[in-house]
């Protein structure tokens, strides 16, 4: 009977140490509460944002002026709450120039998830750069850029985001050859966007150091390990070993990084659009929505509440998801 | 001590070289042409020029660079393009604003959060535990801009007419001055020296202003119209900090002692509180110190809500504006402060630990 129980448990044992690393993770993260919860937030977040057009029942950017009964900034009518079925249905109300606030917020989802992937996205690869060439180059390189990196976190991250914000929309607007130039080099829609653009910039550049410090610790911790140097030995590029050996070390603290850093550059680019900084109107976007209609929060407080809710489901979710991430690629939390 | 003290003064030096880099570039990128910025859009080729020159802004960069330190030195940040007056004068005019509005909404934080913290550690798994860290989950997720309107919408209007109510902006009602205590007290003060902008700095906190007047309806009033702003910037590090007492406490909790105080016979809160809670402080004091980036993140946003003109929406008004003078001064002020912060929090985290080696 003991040996029975003595062997299987062996057999077990050595399945788990076979196993591989992300598979545990993702069973693991599959039974975390704010993990689970974070997921299930984001999927109906991104089913959102892809099946906007079909799901929202108005044009997001279309003015119901003359084709409905309907004055600006009306509250919303919702037939299930008792709202008379002989008026129009309006979720959420609708906006101060007549158009179906719903649709809008729906339209939002695919802002703010674009903006977030993009401009962590960014960080990450400057910051995988920075932190790798400071990590395995040492010497003066790694003092000037770590200098670099603690001079942008001596700033407040808003600050400086708007900062650089502002000088890349000053740069732009003074300089007729350099804003032709991008006209001509990107699509029209881009173009538009252009303010929104240059806050995302902003938010990117203040997020690399974060990413920078993880992939540098990665770097110093890993690159006198005895793989490495057998790596090098037969010959590796340094740059073979550096994405082969080395930063899969950092991907675990990098992607809870990451999945962190979304919210919070969702959440910093919609106080950007709040301040008039990022995205301008028409564009549907939650922040430059909330700022466009603040004015009127005492006769139309659904216009403030429904952005401002919706921007904050979406950082939870990514906040949640980070949290349960983090503790299923703790490797001490095993077992 | 000293030598590790010493070595992280002198480290703050080159990020406070690259600060000052930062802010003379900004300050030079930002207003596009200073010349029309601060002259009109009107301004001739020739007016131009010559302010170009008197301004030195045609000499070459490092050489503006050693002037704009030189005058830095000296405490002189220029004048303001917007306003006409000098630096000093409105960071010792909007200054107090922020700090007052910083301290209270940390004051908040930790008010509410280390006592949540405890009690969810205390009670792990219970549903205040749960409720605590799901409240603090949507407490970091919460836009700052946002809270702070939902919050004037509700105390403002919804409760209006009721003692509930709180004003949604500004400092003080109209009518009510705040007298700074030098005058109350008949202090002889001349303006414009040293001695006088500390005193103004000081009176420009109305709150603390009222304590030393012993001025109640000044007070009362100043509470009621920071509260709101207030509470709206106190919600991210009030998460941040009952998540930190939480974690910390957990730990402690499990420890030896811990069970040796339990054992000799401790009544239960004496435990947690005299030898849990002490031991678990030290990074909750620090998480404390190293809220100041958010707060002040939050006070640019707070400040606009609220309509409070403290250095977060004067800084924001100056960058949109191109007063690249107030910009200047203003960053180099809020940086220094921050790496100044930085500093002590890391130092005082040594300072308390003696199991901290600093080598």
């Amino acid at each position: 009977m003991t040996s029975i129980t003595k062997s299987s448990t062996a057999a077990k044992y050595s399945f788990a140490q076979s196993e591989n690393l992300w598979v545990v993770a993702v069973r693991r993260l599959f039974r975390q509460r704010s993990g689970v919860a974070g997921m299930i937030i984001l999927g109906f977040l991104i089913l959102v944002a892809i099946f906007a057009p079909l799901i929202a029942p108005f044009d997001p950017n279309d003015s119901l002026i003359g084709k409905e009964e309907i004055k600006k900034r009306e509250a919303p009518c919702i037939y299930l709450l008792g709202c008379t079925t002989d008026q129009p249905q309006h979720l959420m109300g609708v906006d101060g120039n007549v158009r179906d606030e719903f649709s809008r917020i729906l339209f939002g989802a695919r802002i703010s998830l674009v903006v977030g992937f993009i401009t962590i996205g960014f960080a990450i690869v400057v910051g995988t750069i920075l932190g790798s060439v400071a990590g395995y180059v040492g010497r003066w390189i790694d003092d000037v850029i770590m200098r670099v990196m603690d001079v942008l976190l001596a700033f407040p991250f808003l600050l400086l985001a708007i900062a650089i914000t502002s000088a890349l929309r000053t740069l732009f607007t003074n300089n007729e050859a350099l804003e032709t130039a991008f006209k001509n080099s990107v699509p029209e829609f881009i173009f538009d966007q252009r303010s929104l653009l240059y806050a995302m910039f902003g938010i990117a550049i203040v997020s690399i150091p974060a990413y920078a410090r993880v992939i540098r610790s990665t770097v110093l911790s890993v690159k006198e390990e005895e793989y490495i140097s057998a790596a090098r030995s037969i010959g590796n590029h340094p740059i073979r070993i550096l994405f082969l050996h080395v930063l899969p070390n950092a991907f675990p603290p990098l992607i809870v990084q990451a999945t962190l850093g979304i919210g919070t550059a969702i959440l910093e680019t919609a106080a950007l659009s709040f301040l008039g900084l990022g995205a301008q109107p028409p564009t549907p976007e939650w922040g430059a929505m909330l700022s466009a209609e603040r004015n009127q929060l005492f006769s139309a407080p659904h216009l403030v509440l429904f952005p401002g809710a919706a921007i904050m489901i979406t950082v939870l979710g990514f906040n949640l998801l980070g949290d349960g991430l983090r503790d299923a690629l703790d490797p001490r939390l095993r077992l | 001590m000293g030598k590790y003290t010493i070595r992280r003064i002198l480290a703050a030096f080159p990020v406070l070289f690259g600060v000052l880099i930062v802010a003379f570039t900004l300050a030079r990128v930002i207003p596009g042409n200073p010349c029309r910025a601060i002259l009109g859009e009107k301004a001739t080729d020739e007016v131009c020029a010559k302010f170009i020159h008197d301004k030195g802004l045609d000499k070459p960069i490092p050489v503006q660079f050693v002037a704009y330190i030189g005058d830095l030195a000296q405490g002189n940040f220029g004048d303001s393009i917007r306003f006409g007056r000098p630096i000093t004068q409105i960071l010792i005019e909007r200054l107090p604003t922020t700090v007052e509005l910083g301290l209270a909404g940390l004051l908040i934080a930790s008010i509410v959060g280390i006592p949540l913290g405890i009690i969810s550690a205390v009670r792990h798994n219970s549903v205040i535990d749960l409720g605590t860290m799901v409240g603090a989950n949507f407490g970091v997720s919460m836009p700052v801009f946002w809270l702070g309107l939902m919050l004037a919408y509700i105390f403002a209007l919804l409760l209006k007419d009721t003692p509930f109510w709180l004003p949604p902006s500004g400092r003080l009602s109209a009518g009510i001055v705040a007298v700074p205590f030098y005058e109350v007290y008949g202090w002889k003060m001349t303006e414009g020296t040293f001695s006088f902008n500390v005193a103004e700095f000081f009176a420009n906190m109305f709150i603390l202003n009222s304590l030393i007047t012993l001025d109640w309806e000044v007070l009362k009033d100043a509470v009621t119209h920071l509260i709101l702003p207030s509470v709206a910037l106190s919600t991210i590090p009030m998460a941040i900090i009952a998540r930190m007492t939480r974690s910390s406490m957990l730990q402690v909790l499990g420890l030896d002692y811990v069970r040796t105080a339990r054992a000799k016979g401790l009544i239960e809160w004496r435990v947690v509180l005299t030898h849990a809670f002490r031991n678990a402080l030290l990074p909750v004091v620090t998480i404390i110190g190293l809220q100041l980036g958010i707060v002040f993140n939050g006070a640019i946003l707070t400040e606009t809500i609220f309509s409070l003109a403290g250095v977060g929406r004067t800084m924001f008004e100056a960058i949109t504006a191109r007063d690249f003078p107030i910009i200047q001064g203003f960053t180099v002020v809020i940086a220094t402060t921050f790496i100044i912060i930085n500093l002590i929090v890391d130092l005082s985290y040594a300072v308390l630990d003696p199991r901290i080696r600093l080598e």
